[in-house]
């Protein structure tokens, strides 16, 4: 029967290793999230040239803060991997630190992307203004709420390593957690060269 | 403090609306007496609301879209009414904001909460059964999906009494949809409703994915999964690749009407036709998702009553994939009048006519399963075959309109209209009663009436007939879709026509319902105590009738295609191992959970705050759902332990599974 069990998806006569079922659908619903990151995308495309007489992107966005706030999120998720690491090595310090530094830059960078909103707000640069700027606030808004939820996500792991240690459900979350995070960074990579880099280019 | 709810929002001067809410409002109430009398409230709560089985979660679902149809149902009398009445000097009975709802309605809820949760419900049911397996690979998220689709129904029917639905058809398009165009709550009713609901299709459309690609019974490898597995994967795929741009899009108009954004509007650098081309970028796939699930229902029961191995298994599996993929490049066909110019046209109306290939390839298979079999002209295949016939004739003013000369001439006629009701009833609705018939006695333990079966089938072909192919004709002649009134008076005796046959599928329903009473009624009879009545193939007729919560005591080991085919033959040749006393294991199951209602809950109050812009209560709401969220991942026990014994005994009354 050697080749039934090759083909099995589970062991023979017994459900399916659960840490790998979690993470497989965990991974469609991150692939259904970035489909979902496409139309907007896509939208954002289309309307760029949309500005109804309004700024368009040269005028508004800086590159310096942005290049900052990239390597935040970007250092983050090397965090987060180093907090990985400790997990599955059960190693509480270092999950608290990888943790806890992750969750400093996630932070930093949600705070840099608010203070641009603000400034692009006193400047009248709404999303009401125009087709772009409805675009723009969309997308790049979307994102932030997704760093706000991992965020919002990070601090309950937290609370549950301290609560439940590193139980099988406690090690498959902080799996999905890491999954997300990085997700997240590949988004961003779209969206810093996509909006910000090709938006920068004047004309 | 209530936002724009007041009491004028009650629609008291429109005696029709008044009367259809408080026969609503009756129907809860007696039913919700009648629960109280028979102090049914433990038992529902503990083995129906808040349970995480699949079959029980897959026959709610089923439930919730037969509830639903009536009111769909009901709205297309409606207007078959209004347009056999309405010609020439005559205005009918209903106003033009009226029958603009009515058809926004009828498309929004025969598509999304009829047609939808039929089909995921079947899905539900059947594929854990078919794949050996005991549930789906996340129960307490399946139970969650169910009840965020429940939600969406809920607040569409909430619209009847509070407020108004939107008047701007099933897809809502703007620039009519804006704030500006549409300023009452009618487009927000639609909005949240579908959004709630979409999201538990999308939880659903992950869970069935992940089920099917990672926990299939020890064996079952890809090539030996039953035809409807294949079809659901298909079917889940795109869901998943789908649904989020609707998700996406129904935001961008939310934003827009909330918060004074410019995706769609006519001013700000607006662009209306990237709305229409994201909606159907989900909305193409979408009539696959509903599609494609009934093709495998009736390769399955094409087999069965055939009695042989269903023809072109692989070709079969090729032409499903085939479909799933060219899907996503045919959206354009919806609105080639946009002007995108000859060569996007060619390509898109190209696309759509070689969908029909693969389509062809399936409607052969089946011909020739039923070919050299010994067909038994049951309920089942008698939808079948009223399916093949009917659906190629919808298939085939589907090319037609894929050419997009013609499509010019026909845009926007009752031409259209009659295409996708022959594709939708004949494909969709039509295969989902042949699953219901056929999947009915490993649900309940007892066949369903043949009779009326036959009755209400009989009545649903001729009533389709007659209520669409006046249509087509009249969609030639120049009749456009969604009149309230015409000056045309030729028109009429065709819309009379139509009108009877949409009689006709009422009695239709109605045969539908007084079979379902009988059967249960006359249940004694008919009961299924083999766990096999129509002498199946596929594994989810190996579990007694209706299956134990556990579905299968060991998961059954597969060796090849039509598994328990193969199980029943090697017992039949004698090669079954010696009869010996089965030492039963306890079995670890998932535990009920109320995360699933609690969360429908939040669902609907912030849904319900959102449309009134009440916006305490939509804080509230979320709240809610955050806390129950969180509470869910506190929990400690998720599983519970069935202990040996307790099923050894369950199966001394119970035939017990064939061993493969």
């Amino acid at each position: 029967m050697t080749t039934i069990a090759a083909i099995a998806p589970g062991r023979h006569g017994l459900p399916p290793d659960k840490r790998i079922v979690v993470g497989y659908g965990f991974w469609t619903f991150l692939l259904s999230d970035m489909v979902m990151f496409s139309a907007l995308f896509a939208t954002y495309a289309v309307l760029t040239r949309a500005t109804a007489g309004g700024p368009g992107g040269a005028q508004l966005f800086h590159l310096t803060p942005v290049a900052i706030e990239t390597g935040c999120l970007l250092l983050s998720s090397f965090t987060c991997g180093l907090m990985t690491l400790a997990v599955n090595g059960g190693n509480r310090t270092g999950t608290w630190l990888g943790g806890a530094v992750t969750f400093a830059l996630g932070a930093a960078f949600l705070a840099m992307e608010i203070r641009e909103f603000a400034a692009m707000l006193t400047l009248g640069a709404t999303p009401q203004r125009s087709a772009f700027l409805s675009g723009f606030f969309t997308l790049v808004g979307c994102h932030g709420t997704h760093v706000g939820i991992g965020l919002l996500w990070l601090a309950v792991m937290m609370a549950q390593v301290a609560g439940k240690g590193f139980r099988p459900s406690v090690q498959r979350r902080l799996l999905c957690f890491s999954l997300f995070w990085h997700a997240l960074d590949i988004i961003w990579v779209a969206l810093f060269s996509i909006v910000y880099l090709m938006g920068s280019i004047d004309g | 403090m209530l936002g724009k709810l007041s009491w004028s929002v009650i629609p008291v001067d429109q005696p029709m609306v008044m009367i259809a809410s408080g026969l609503m409002i009756l129907a809860i109430l007696a039913m919700m007496i009648g629960i109280t009398v028979k102090g049914l409230w433990r038992y529902l709560w503990r083995e129906w609301l808040t349970s995480v089985d699949h079959k029980r979660i897959g026959v709610m679902y089923c439930a919730l879209a037969m509830v639903m149809l009536l009111r769909g149902v009901t709205d297309a009398i409606m207007m078959r009414a209004q347009q056999a009445l309405a010609a020439g000097s005559a205005q009918g009975y209903l106003p033009p904001e009226h029958f603009d709802q009515l058809f926004s309605a009828h498309g929004t809820i025969m598509i999304f909460f009829v047609a939808m949760p039929f089909v995921v419900g079947l899905m539900n049911f059947v594929l854990p059964l078919q794949l050996g397996i005991r549930d789906v690979a996340f129960p307490t998220l399946n139970s969650v999906s169910f009840w965020l689709t429940a939600s969406g129904a809920l607040l569409v029917n909430l619209s009847l009494v509070i407020g108004n639905f939107a008047r701007t058809g099933w897809l809502a398009y703007p620039p009519l949809a804006e704030l500006r165009f549409s300023p009452d709550v009618g487009v927000d009713y639609y909005l949240w409703a579908l959004q709630i609901s979409g999201i538990g299709t999308l939880l659903g459309g992950i869970n069935l994915m992940t089920t099917i690609l990672k926990m299939r019974a020890p064996g079952m490898g890809y090539m030996r999964m039953p035809m409807f597995c294949w079809t659901a994967l298909a079917s889940n795929l795109l869901i998943v690749a789908a649904f989020p741009v609707l998700t996406a899009t129904f935001a961008m108009l939310l934003l827009d009407r909330y918060l004074g954004f410019h995706f769609f509007t006519v001013d700000g650098g607006g662009n209306m036709m990237m709305y229409v081309n994201l909606i159907w970028v989900w909305g193409h796939p979408e009539v696959y998702i509903l599609i494609l699930p009934v093709f495998g229902v009736f390769s399955e029961v094409a087999a069965t009553f055939s009695g042989k191995p269903l023809f072109g298994y692989r070709s079969m599996v090729g032409a499903t994939m085939a479909i799933c993929i060219l899907s996503f490049i045919v959206w354009l066909h919806h609105f080639f009048t946009m002007g995108a110019g000859g060569d996007v046209n060619g390509f898109f109306g190209i696309m759509t006519m070689i969908i029909a290939v693969p389509t062809g390839v399936k409607v052969f298979n089946w011909m020739f399963t039923f070919y050299g079999g010994r067909l038994r002209l049951s309920v089942p295949i008698l939808w079948t075959a009223g399916f093949m016939v009917t659906f190629v004739l919808g298939g085939a003013t589907g090319v037609m309109l894929a050419i997009p000369p013609i499509d010019f001439i026909v845009h926007d006629t009752v031409f259209l209209v009659a295409h996708f009701h022959n594709v939708i009833i004949a494909g969709v609705i039509f295969g989902v009663f042949a699953g219901y018939t056929y999947w009915f006695p490993k649900a309940f333990g007892f066949t369903l009436d043949e009779g009326w079966g036959r009755a209400a089938f009989w009545c649903w072909l001729i009533g389709f007939y007659l209520a669409f192919m006046p249509l087509y004709w009249l969609g030639l002649a120049g009749m456009p879709r969604r009149l309230q009134h015409y000056q045309t008076v030729a028109w009429q005796p065709w819309l009379e026509l139509a009108a009877l046959g949409a009689l006709i599928v009422v009695a239709g329903i109605a045969c539908l319902l007084i079979q379902l009473m009988v059967s249960i009624r006359t249940r004694a009879s008919r009961l299924d105590t083999t766990g096999d009545p129509w002498n199946g193939r596929t594994l989810e007729w190996a579990s007694p009738s209706p299956p134990p919560a556990w579905n299968f005591s060991e998961l059954p080991v597969v060796d090849g295609e039509d598994a328990f085919w193969r199980m029943k033959q090697m017992a039949r040749e004698g090669h079954a191992g010696p009869a010996q006393a089965v030492a039963y294991r306890s079995i670890e199951m998932p535990k009920n959970s109320p995360t699933g209602i609690v969360t429908a809950f939040f669902a609907v109050l912030t849904g319900f705050a959102l449309i009134w812009h009440i916006w305490w209560m939509a804080g509230l709401g979320l709240l809610g759902a955050l806390v129950t969220m969180l509470a869910f991942a506190w929990r400690d026990m998720t599983e519970s332990e069935i202990p040996g014994d307790v099923i050894a005994q369950y199966y001394q009354t119970h035939p017990s599974e064939p061993k493969g």
